[in-house]
């Protein structure tokens, strides 16, 4: 594997006998011991995933949340300062750039938390859209480094390594320069596996001590060293979008299922011209979950139809792992999208019967 | 990776062992670990006439679907129902689980197949 990049963690990987593809240009473990023992640690127990490929910008000055307010779908006004907010940006015509974390530190400072293969996109289109905002953008990914520690046991073992009272980081907030292992670290309680969980930030030569200091305090708890794999996986089960799967740029939030991130009532944001029009004439496309019923895995990709004819595309399937069933996601015509809707997934050619059932694939484990 | 002495192999990691006139044909050991945890197969219908090079099954680990591919012609005589049933079995041992047994049409079509030491090497090239 030559040109892609390596971690800070890339060693702690090697080490750990985890399984390294390239994904999106990094050096990343699909998994160490297999995705579903490593999936169920993250339900049962807990899970430390090497996030550091995702991206950092950070926005200062005197107009930074007016020029955020603008960039993204989300109502930034409402936000405390600490909190955390998940958004999109979109395109004029109201396709997806991506879907990021913003972290307010206050008004004049926030932070906005970017997917991987979409750094320098995303970097390029927020200076594209800087205007005369009197902000001040760096892309500081190559200088952040991000472990996700994740599931039921995630507090127990973290808080073994802090003495900030984790108890006071609410769900979607965030706190700065906290000392995990002696380790200046940006944490919030927030994830994408459906389970609490924490996020944590720290420098590029540090992270290595703040990953092996977590898998040591959490041995006795059951906790895993998780590779993407599992990641997809659990973000999937609890019906968390993929960029390039659920959205796209030819994929609209609204489309997507993700009206309640996109608040048209917001005075201007880009793409919301696009947006009010598509939901003032009608969503042509929707998207739902399916069950199948004949012996089959959805996949990313297949084709649906009814009726005989093609109605749309799987974005996301799996035999989900905590169900143990062969679920997905379909982007569809919205004539079809009905609960209880008999649809064929087409599987290696063949017709396979499936049915739309509710996306709330099951109850996710916040602590709110 | 262990590969079994007695068995022909592809360079797509499927196994053949042939008896009399017939052959068992299953997914190498190298195949199931790169695969990792299998959870689905599906296998053709008893009967079904196979051609060399045809996709003839397909496996199925969390991550995604791959092809199986049948290097010999011939007929499907039987079918392992056990790994349908239990797909890990293929992860816990990929020669004791085979997964379709075909009349041989051909002999001379098993002459491109290699032998354990071949497989080896080709293994350890990928």
């Amino acid at each position: 594997m030559e040109n892609v990049k390596k971690t800070a963690l890339f060693g702690a990987h090697e080490k750990a006998g985890g399984k390294v593809i390239d994904f999106a240009g990094w050096a990343l473990p699909v998994q160490y011991e297999g995705i579903i023992p490593e999936h169920e640690a993250v339900r049962n127990a807990a899970g430390l995933f090497d996030v550091s490929h995702m991206g950092e910008v950070d926005v200062k000055g005197p107009q930074a949340f007016d020029f955020v307010q603008n960039l993204v779908t989300n109502d930034v006004s409402v936000m405390q300062d600490n909190q955390v907010l998940y958004a999109l940006m979109c395109y004029p015509d109201g396709g997806v750039v991506d879907d990021l974390l913003v972290y307010k530190f206050d008004n004049n400072h926030f932070y906005l938390v970017i997917n991987a293969s979409n750094v320098d996109k995303d970097y390029q289109w927020m200076v594209d859209n800087k205007g005369s905002y009197n902000v001040e953008l760096s892309n500081i990914s190559s200088q952040v480094s991000e472990v996700a520690l994740q599931g039921p046991k995630a507090q127990e073992i973290l808080q073994k390594l802090t003495d900030t009272n984790l108890d006071d980081i609410k769900f979607f907030f965030c706190k700065r320069d906290v000392k995990v292992a002696g380790v200046s670290c940006l944490i919030s309680r927030t994830g994408y596996t459906g389970e609490d969980g924490f996020e944590i930030y720290a420098s590029n030569n540090e992270i290595e001590t703040v990953w092996n200091k977590i898998m040591e305090a959490g041995k006795d708890l059951g906790l895993k060293a998780c590779g993407l794999g599992c990641r997809d996986t659990l973000r999937f089960e609890a019906t968390l979008p993929l960029y390039g799967n659920e959205i796209s740029k030819d994929i609209t939030p609204l489309e997507a299922g993700l009206g309640i991130f996109v608040k048209l009532n917001k005075e201007n944001f880009i793409g919301r011209d696009a947006l009010v029009k598509q939901k003032e004439a009608g969503l042509k496309r929707k998207t739902v979950g399916f069950e199948m019923i004949d012996k089959a895995i959805p996949r990313h990709g297949y084709e649906v139809s009814a009726e005989g004819k093609v109605i749309g595309i799987v974005t996301t399937g799996y035999m989900s792992p905590t169900l143990k069933k062969n679920i997905g996601l379909a982007l569809i015509d919205a004539a079809y999208t009905e609960l209880g809707t008999k649809l064929d997934i087409i599987v290696r050619n063949k017709p396979m019967k499936a049915e739309v059932i509710s996306k709330k694939f099951l109850t996710k484990n916040y602590k709110k | 990776m262990n590969v079994s002495k007695d068995l022909l192999y592809t360079e797509s990691h499927e196994w053949v062992k042939v008896e009399g006139d017939k052959a068992y044909v299953g997914l190498s050991d190298f195949a199931q670990h790169a695969l990792g945890d299998i959870v689905f197969v599906e296998l053709p219908e008893v009967d079904a006439e196979l051609s060399a090079g045809d996709s003839f099954a397909a496996v199925e680990s969390v991550k995604a679907a791959s092809d199986v591919y049948i290097p010999v012609s011939g007929t499907v005589v039987e079918i392992n129902e056990a790994v349908v049933d239990d797909p890990s079995l293929l992860n816990q041992d990929a020669y004791e689980n085979w997964m379709i047994c075909v009349t041989l049409n051909d002999k001379s079509e098993l002459d491109g197949l290699m032998n354990a030491e071949a497989y080896e090497t080709h293994c350890n090239n990928q």
